[in-house]
């Protein structure tokens, strides 16, 4: 068996969930201390990629990243990089269709953060980083890394928009579930069990450590 | 070293304004009733809020300057903040919050620094908990023994008891109190309970919806109240509407349906009469200053009997008084409809709004 679209997909799944980290967490930060209105708007916009179509956040994707529209062109003229049919191309996809999953899950846990803890610890004479990641962060830390897991998940399982914006090459840009799919098409039943079986197991290891960041802590006596 | 403070802010359809001055030695009282502005007060104090218009100097160094453009962050402010639920960090233990105020001070003094602050404040065998394993006096004790930890150069307290139970109370109070002596410097105690306030502090700033009268002592808030705020909140039962009255040293009160006689004479702006439930008493008719009453309702607790009164003459039957008087005195009247009740010229209170 070819561990290639094993390899592939962690790959894929691991860069976008460090970048939806930090864009999630910092954007989810900005959001919860915006206007009712204003969140509100921003809200929707962020969270329609979990529920469009894959494909048609593909389709949306190739709208602007391939190699005759306006950013796909750009690069290739300043990088002569194309953006679509790489491996990387995949964390375009991902990335976009993963981001509301930490957005929502932090901006949840920075809302429900009892702000006088950083109030008191301006008074405390601590400084700004110190309060956000040893403090904000980590009171928040349960809510935001069950958001970050799930997101790795998600971006492990892609297929719709990865298959439009990566395509399907054996040894360059397939992943477990278009390797699945193509396994399928062309009658490879057995392999293609064991890849689904291979998606299934690591999934379930996924959920399960969910599960466990998720089990609320000794109730906080008052 | 003192803090002296002058500010306004506005909060919505709220506005603060504040001035007073807090020395060293015993706290100075910040007493008012919710939604008066007294966290408010303390949050602008701190730097958490920032304030439209004044000035914060504390021993001379400006905190803020609204005309100066002065504004300190918190974090250069040095003032200890003791927060209603004490905001310990819940994810740290005792000894990790305490070091969480420790970060000022060099990293070699640290260590024996928290252990001495452990002991001081009674946290040995506590350090490895976390605060939601703590009791509330222990909790406190972590929030204060943090505070002092940060050096501050006053303290601000806000509500300190109201997150303790009933007979936890009285011993924290004695231990606070303590401790705000072995600090020494400045310190303001919000509070919305007179008791607590006169047993801790030495003078008492009143706040009324947002404003703040001068700080004064506690003998010149119980004796003699100048504002219906400073004679609610010193448990001033009895207000109402009143005017001066025909003769000089009367004070005519409508809604009562009485003239009284003033022993204090009345000043421009005083616009309501005020008298203590317990400067009310039952009395023979002819007396000065009596009046026929109704008895309309009764209630008795452990040591004193609240009754409550319907001036005969009163336009409307709802206008009551209520009498404080003791068991004892009261044993002669029980059963009655109605009495005579006077109250003396000198404790009634001419107040302006």
């Amino acid at each position: 068996m070819d561990w290639f679209p094993l390899y592939n997909s962690l790959r894929i799944a691991a860069v976008s969930t460090i970048i939806v980290f930090f864009t999630g967490v910092c954007g989810a930060y900005y959001a919860s201390r915006l206007p009712r209105a204003v969140k509100g708007v921003l809200d929707v916009v962020l969270t329609l990629p979990l529920v469009l179509p894959p494909t048609v956040v593909g389709y949306l994707l190739l709208l602007v990243l391939g190699p005759r529209r306006i950013i796909g062109a750009w690069a290739l003229e300043a990088f002569g990089a194309r953006l679509t049919m790489q491996w990387w191309s995949a964390v375009f996809a991902t990335v976009v269709v993963t981001y509301p999953l930490v957005y929502r899950t932090a901006r949840g846990a920075f809302e429900s953060f009892d702000e006088t803890l950083a109030q008191a610890a301006r008074t405390l004479g601590l400084g700004n980083a110190y309060i956000f990641w040893r403090i904000r962060m980590a009171v928040c830390r349960q809510g935001i890394l069950a958001g970050t897991v799930l997101a790795f998940a998600r971006a492990l399982g892609e297929y719709g928009a990865t298959s439009m914006v990566s395509g399907y090459t054996p040894g360059r840009t397939a992943t477990i579930s278009t390797t699945v799919y193509q396994l399928w098409r062309s009658g490879e039943d057995g392999q293609a069990l064991g890849w689904v079986l291979v998606n299934a197991a690591i999934s379930a290891a996924v959920l399960v450590a969910v599960n466990l960041l998720e089990r609320p802590r000794k109730a906080a006596g008052a | 070293m003192k803090l002296e403070a002058a500010i306004r802010k506005r909060y919505g359809a709220f506005q603060l304004n504040v001035s007073f001055t807090a020395g060293s030695g015993a706290p100075l009282a910040l007493l008012g009733a919710s939604g008066a502005g007294k966290s408010a007060a303390l949050r602008c104090l701190a730097g958490i809020d920032r304030p439209d218009w004044g000035r914060i100097t504390l021993d001379g160094r400006t905190l803020f300057d609204s005309e100066r453009r002065i504004d300190l962050p918190p974090q250069k402010r040095k003032t200890g903040y003791l927060f209603q639920q004490y905001a310990l960090f819940p994810h740290m233990t005792v000894a990790q919050n305490i070091a969480a105020g420790l970060r000022r001070l060099p990293a070699a003094r640290r260590r024996a620094r928290a252990a001495e602050l452990t002991a001081l404040f009674h946290l040995e065998g506590t350090e490895t908990l976390f605060p939601h394993q703590l009791s509330g006096g222990q909790q406190q004790r972590t929030a204060l023994a943090r505070i002092l930890a940060s050096e501050p150069e006053v303290i601000l307290l806000d509500e300190p008891l109201s997150a303790l139970d009933g007979y936890l109370r009285g011993q924290i109070e004695m231990e606070l109190s303590e401790i705000l002596e072995r600090f020494g410097g400045p310190s303001i105690w919000v509070t919305h309970d007179l008791g607590e306030a006169c047993r801790n502090c030495a003078q008492v700033c009143v706040l009324d919806g947002g404003r703040s009268s001068p700080p004064t002592a506690f003998r010149t808030l119980l004796e003699n109240p100048r504002t219906v705020g400073a004679a609610k909140i010193s448990g001033c039962g009895n207000l109402t509407p009143a005017r001066p009255g025909e003769r000089p040293g009367d004070m005519e009160a409508p809604a009562w349906g009485l003239v009284l006689r003033c022993a204090r004479p009345w000043r421009e702006g005083a616009a309501v009469l005020g008298v203590r439930e317990d400067r009310i008493r039952p009395a023979a008719p002819g007396e000065e200053n009596a009046f026929p009453c109704h008895i309309r309702r009764m209630a008795e607790d452990y040591g004193a009997v609240t009754v409550l009164l319907a001036p005969e003459n009163a336009p409307d039957a709802g206008s009551v008084l209520r009498m404080k008087t003791s068991r004892e005195a009261w044993a002669k009247y029980s059963g009655r409809q109605r009495l005579y009740a006077a109250i003396r010229p000198e404790d009634i209170f001419l107040l302006e709004e």
